[in-house]
């Protein structure tokens, strides 16, 4: 496909949306702009906060505090994933026994654990931690889990007779298979990580995106409110980028899944 | 004096047990043993139990019925002197050639540079000199074979199993694989038991010719020495006399075994 094109239709369609919000809120066709500039804001003035904001400094604190919040919800999440998931795989008893209460842990809505992640964690970063930990760890888990159950037969009987005792499997052949599946789950766990972030923060905290959204929402500051998505969307695109590197580097044995 | 027998099968036998309680049985006892620097290649229909047979020599497998002795010594868990060659790929996707070729050693303690040291000149063997950074989905499915011979060879067993090894291949590829085979086998001549379902591969390639009867029950139908002289070219043995004269004799046999497979359904 023509990627230049792409990139000139993806432009068009955002410039296209952009004029759409602007002709809908200052030209009177569909009601009062007035009023409905209170509701809906107008481009240039999320545009305008948003640079703004951006080039002070108070909203890079914010920023900060989430990033924060989300690297280590998902620096944790990883490992009680991978080390929970790798010892099911191995000991099927403990997974039979247990498989029930993960499973019923997992159709949680993390959102009812906010408030009482609060109130054991406090207000600052651990109840947010604490929050997109729950999300991550379940995604982490069920891949790793997976990834080293089904271990191709044929590969671990080739392995066995190449004389690979089971130390030696789980480094050689469990142990690769399981990141291969976790890393095919980064893009979804780093999300998660971060939708545990802002959520936390959207119900309860003194810093990060959520808690500016949510004060943006208390005053009924919609241009605020649109500004704090705005850059909620940069952040996420960002981090999604880098997780795109970091996967290219880390599952570079792989096959290039034909994409266009 | 008699040969020291590699691989030796008395009266082994295998029962898959299926649903309801009821058993299929693969196969019939089975007597027969492959003697030290013998090349032995079993032929037989589809679905005879050809590869279970291998899976009990290497260990893989229990048998239902007999009992294994390699080298004299009865088998008991995975066969530490034989090699085993797949017919499906069983390469670590994650590995390169030159780390795949290596794992074996590691695995036997050797320090890791002199493992890739010896891994390299592995791959020289198999011709992949120029491949040994390349992941196997890099790899056409002739290279990845040869990087699986090499993983197999460098540990320097003393039984080779070899499950139709070739059989993905295209049968350009198959021939030259077969003169591969043949030119690193004849270095030591270590004992091999080669699966394939091919009558000509097997004729080209080996000592002697076991015929598998078709299942359920498979028993062994035939056993013919093949005395063509060494070394053997693949593509020129095809022309010689004595081979279409064994290809005909062989095939006798076989041949009622495929229909009767046929006639079952195998296929």
């Amino acid at each position: 496909m023509n990627r230049p094109l792409i990139v000139v239709l993806q432009v068009a369609v955002l410039l296209g949306g952009l004029l759409a919000w602007h002709l809908a809120v200052t030209t009177g066709i569909i009601g009062s702009p007035k009023q409905l500039q209170f509701f809906f804001s107008t481009p240039q003035q999320v545009l305008l906060r948003t640079w703004t904001d951006l080039a002070g400094s108070r909203l890079w604190g914010h920023i900060g505090v989430t990033l924060t919040e989300t690297l280590l919800s998902f620096l944790i999440g990883s490992l009680g994933g991978i080390g929970m998931g790798f010892w099911f795989a191995r000991k099927p008893t403990m997974a039979a026994v247990f498989d029930i209460y993960i499973k019923a842990l997992n159709a949680l809505p993390r959102v009812v654990l906010a408030p009482i992640f609060a109130l054991w964690f406090g207000l600052g970063i651990w109840s947010k931690v604490a929050l997109g930990f729950t999300l991550v760890f379940f995604i982490v888990f069920f891949n790793v889990y997976q990834g080293v159950r089904e271990v191709s037969p044929v590969i671990l009987a080739n392995a066995r007779m190449l004389g690979l005792g089971e130390r030696q499997l789980v480094r050689h052949v469990y142990w690769p298979a399981a990141l291969s599946w976790m890393f095919s789950s980064l893009h979804t766990s780093v999300g998660f990580a971060l939708v545990g972030a802002v959520v936390g923060e959207y119900l309860g905290a003194s810093a990060g995106l959520g808690y500016k959204i949510h004060e943006a929402e208390g005053v009924f500051d919609v241009t605020g409110v649109f500004s704090g998505m705005l850059i909620l969307m940069m952040v996420v695109i960002a981090i999604d980028f880098l997780v795109g590197l970091a996967e290219r580097r880390l599952l570079h044995w792989r096959p290039k899944v034909a994409t266009e | 004096m008699m040969k020291q027998q590699a691989i030796r099968f008395d009266g082994v036998g295998i029962d898959f047990a299926l649903a309801k309680g009821n058993v299929y049985q693969a196969l019939a006892p089975v007597d027969l043993a492959v003697a030290d620097h013998e090349f032995v290649a079993i032929v037989g229909p589809t679905g005879c139990g050809k590869s279970t047979l291998l899976n009990v020599a290497a260990g893989l497998m229990r048998p239902s019925s007999g009992a294994v002795s390699v080298f004299g010594r009865p088998l008991s868990g995975r066969n530490a002197e034989a090699g085993y060659l797949f017919q499906q790929d069983a390469l670590m996707p994650w590995k390169s050639a030159l780390d795949n070729v290596a794992v074996g050693l590691l695995a036997a303690g050797m320090p890791r540079d002199d493992a890739r040291a010896r891994a390299t000149d592995w791959l020289a063997r198999v011709g992949l000199a120029a491949f040994a950074e390349r992941y196997p989905h890099l790899l056409s499915g002739g290279q990845r074979k040869r990087v699986a011979l090499a993983q197999v060879l460098i540990r320097d067993p003393k039984i080779l199993l070899m499950d139709e090894p070739f059989g993905p291949l295209d049968a350009q590829t198959r021939v030259i694989m077969g003169d591969l085979l043949l030119d690193l086998w004849a270095a030591d001549r270590k004992a091999v038991l080669f699966v394939t379902h091919d009558l000509d591969e097997a004729i080209a390639l080996a000592d002697r010719v076991v015929v598998l009867s078709a299942g359920p029950a498979a028993r062994v139908v035939g056993d013919f020495p093949i005395p063509l002289e060494r070394p053997r070219e693949i593509a020129d043995i095809r022309d010689n006399a004595g081979f279409h004269a064994l290809h005909r004799e062989i095939w006798r046999t076989l041949r009622l075994e495929v229909q009767q497979a046929y006639a079952q359904g195998a296929a």
